[in-house]
């Protein structure tokens, strides 16, 4: 089937500029990925999942300009905690900056590296998680991400990780397009903690694929960078094995344009899927969160709690999802999306959605929109806590729930911290 | 401690006055209570006292040790020695027990230009004072208020007080909802903070609670106005013979 003309034209125009690596297996599967992208062409503003974020500036052939922001005011986030580093500068892996990639129980590779070599269990995880999550909504932002990354990291971890795998992102270059494309498999019961932060680009675009095995644990915590200017399009997919565990919180402050997928299937028994996260924006922000969890097994848990804080205009988008298959009985499904709107200006939208085709199951969601408590202000003042540290606790508060799905306290104050230094740098 | 001249309230979105021309005078460390029928604007008193929104002064002023607290924030107020125990404490989901007192505490201290009390010292003296509340561990783990019953939400207001020290305490209806040992409690709890250099203002409906917490001045409030003012005896009429007659006789 042909694409109409003008998405054929803008797709064109998007993949002119970008070289095509078709060399050995990963070759076989950056096709597949540029077929899947051909059938697709890019996200649109009238497709049904783009309708409250305009993809425009993501899709277009050059990103918009982004000074890089100079964070010199705090240090970088994660920074006290022991980890191995991989650095992107733009994308482009920087050796010098990273660590030695070696560490028990877990394999790691880049992508970069790994076209012409035998990475057998790759080979059924590159691009196959991101393909089953086209349907039935597509993304076509991650078939590109997959025909075109230049680099990313391929992690096996067989283990208990001693210590987090850290993917830190820098931003240097105005005009920087970074596309980077990861890979994390944890075989049974295997542990892994891997945490991001960094504003990568000017503008990025960004898959990962986690393939959780039986009775595995993956935690992810990422902090998208604090640049004003920057766009990002990132997506995780992940299939969760029996009795796996998978935890995924994002932080973001700042940042014009971010748009995060999030495509989680528990396909064992008893499995658990938690997805948050935090984003405060103020004045040219927009945020979006696409939430698609599918349950297959039975009695899984899922759980989506996402909450904003937006002020002087920003916008802040969530959609999601829970689809419960026939069969998978006794599912647990939770999904709250808040905002907490700082003046009159600024906008939530939100679209749950809800899908069951089981007939046991408990699946509960709520959305909503407010200002802060003026009766819980009074009472903190009337304490003697002065106003602005009296709306710092109570937007701090509002996070707390998102931040609570962060389950190593270190990393959980951290971010915290991090929020602090936002609300005392915008507080007026 | 706290001057009272001629001051008159209208609510700020709806032309409805509801004090009109309250006069009260409580030297350093005198217990006053306020006792008046439903409607009479007690609580507005306190409310206006402490800084809420929503109220306006049209008319008189308020002194605390001589400062006009009228004009001030109300964490100024706060932190000038002026504490309100609310009849409904706030509900704060998300945020702490400890957090809460320890960062009320210290924004005091800052703000008196005293220095900041450590986490140790925090610790040690929020223990202290909630054992004699009866306050346990969990509670102050909890967040602020939430999942409190009415009567641990008044030991959590007491508790507050004990930590925060105040030279004016203003109660207001503290005794709403509580069985008879909850209000003993309470009672300790107040009795235990009277001192030469701190006043109280108790406002109630019931002369059962200044058997626990006995003043030295009684005022009746009524129709935004003190219309009278006795020793402790006042009350006690009230609770025979109900507001009418005291009503009737003003009325004259």
């Amino acid at each position: 089937m042909n694409l109409p003309k003008a998405k054929q034209d803008a797709l064109t125009a998007r993949l002119a500029g970008l070289s095509f690596d078709a060399r050995g297996w990963l070759g076989a599967a950056r096709s597949e990925a540029l077929a899947r992208l051909g059938a697709m062409g890019l996200p649109g503003k009238r497709d049904e999942y783009w309708r409250y974020t305009d993809p425009t500036s993501l899709t277009t052939p050059e990103p918009p300009p982004a000074a890089a922001f100079d964070a010199g005011d705090e240090t970088p986030v994660f920074d006290g905690i022991d980890r191995v580093k991989l650095v992107f500068t733009d994308g482009v892996f920087d050796a010098d900056a990273s660590d030695d990639l070696t560490l028990a129980g877990v394999e790691i590779e880049r992508l970069a590296e790994a076209g012409g070599a035998d990475i057998h269990w790759a080979q059924g995880l590159y691009g196959v998680l991101e393909a089953r999550g086209q349907n039935p909504v597509q993304r076509p932002l991650a078939a590109l991400a997959s025909a075109f990354a230049t680099d990313g990291v391929l992690i096996r971890v067989t283990g208990r990780a001693a210590k987090p795998v850290s993917l830190i992102y820098r931003h240097v270059s105005e005009t920087s397009d970074a596309i980077l494309h990861h890979c994390v498999k944890l075989e049974p019961g295997a542990e892994l903690t891997l945490l991001e932060n960094g504003p990568a680009a000017a503008r990025f675009t960004k898959v990962l694929e986690v393939e959780v095995g039986t009775g595995a644990r993956f935690h992810h915590i990422r902090a998208q960078g604090r640049d004003h200017a920057r766009r990002a399009a990132t997506h995780v997919f992940a299939r969760i094995g029996a009795g796996a565990l998978f935890k995924s919180f994002t932080l973001t402050a700042n940042g014009r344009l971010t748009r995060n997928d999030a495509v989680l299937e528990l396909v064992g028994d008893d499995a658990v899927a938690h997805v948050a996260g935090a984003s405060m924006g103020d004045g040219d922000f927009h945020h979006d969160d696409t939430v698609f969890i599918t349950h297959e097994g039975e009695r899984c848990e899922s759980r989506q709690v996402f909450k904003k804080v937006l002020k002087n205009g920003a916008v802040g988008v969530f959609q999601g999802k829970i689809l419960v298959k026939p069969g998978a009985q006794k599912t647990d499904g939770y999904q709250i999306s808040q905002s907490l709107l700082l003046d009159g200006d600024s906008q939530f939208l939100a679209k749950p959605e809800l899908e069951i085709y089981a007939d046991d199951v408990k699946c509960s969601h709520g959305s909503t929109s407010g200002a802060i408590d003026d009766t819980a202000l009074y009472y903190l003042r009337s304490r003697g806590v002065p106003l602005r540290q009296a709306q710092s606790l109570l937007v701090l508060a509002f996070l707390a729930e998102a931040i609570g799905e962060i389950e190593d306290e270190a990393i959980a104050e951290d971010i915290r911290s991090r929020l602090e230094g936002w609300l005392h740098r915008h507080a007026h | 401690m706290l001057e009272i001249n001629n001051l008159h309230v209208k609510l700020e979105d709806e032309d409805k006055v509801i004090l009109r021309g309250v006069d009260l005078k409580i030297g350093a460390g005198e217990v006053h209570a306020i006792m008046g029928p439903n409607g009479s604007g007690k609580s507005t008193l306190s409310y206006v006292l402490s800084g809420r929104d929503g109220y306006e002064v049209t008319e008189g002023s308020a002194t605390l040790e001589g400062q006009e607290l009228l004009e001030m924030e109300p964490e100024e107020r706060a932190a000038a020695g002026l504490f309100l125990a609310f009849q409904y404490p706030v509900e704060i989901p998300g945020v702490g027990n400890m957090t809460f007192l320890r960062t009320a505490l210290n924004a005091q201290r800052k703000t008196r230009g005293e220095e900041e009390l450590s986490a140790g010292d925090f610790l040690k003296l929020v223990r202290a004072k909630a054992k004699t509340l009866k306050i346990d561990a969990e509670m102050l783990k909890r967040p602020v208020n939430v999942g409190f019953s009415g009567g641990e939400k008044k030991r959590n207001e007491i508790l507050q007080m004990a930590m925060l020290e105040p030279k004016m305490c203003i109660l207001d209806e503290t005794d709403s909802g509580l069985d008879v040992d909850a209000m003993k409690l309470v009672a300790d709890g107040v009795n235990a903070l009277r001192d030469a250099g701190r006043s109280f203002l108790v406002i109630t409906h019931y002369q059962r609670l200044l058997d626990h917490i006995k003043p030295d001045v009684v005022h009746i409030m009524a129709a935004g106005r003190i219309i009278k003012s006795g020793g402790p005896e006042l009350a006690l009429e009230v609770e025979n013979n109900g507001y009418a007659d005291l009503l009737a006789e003003v009325a004259q």
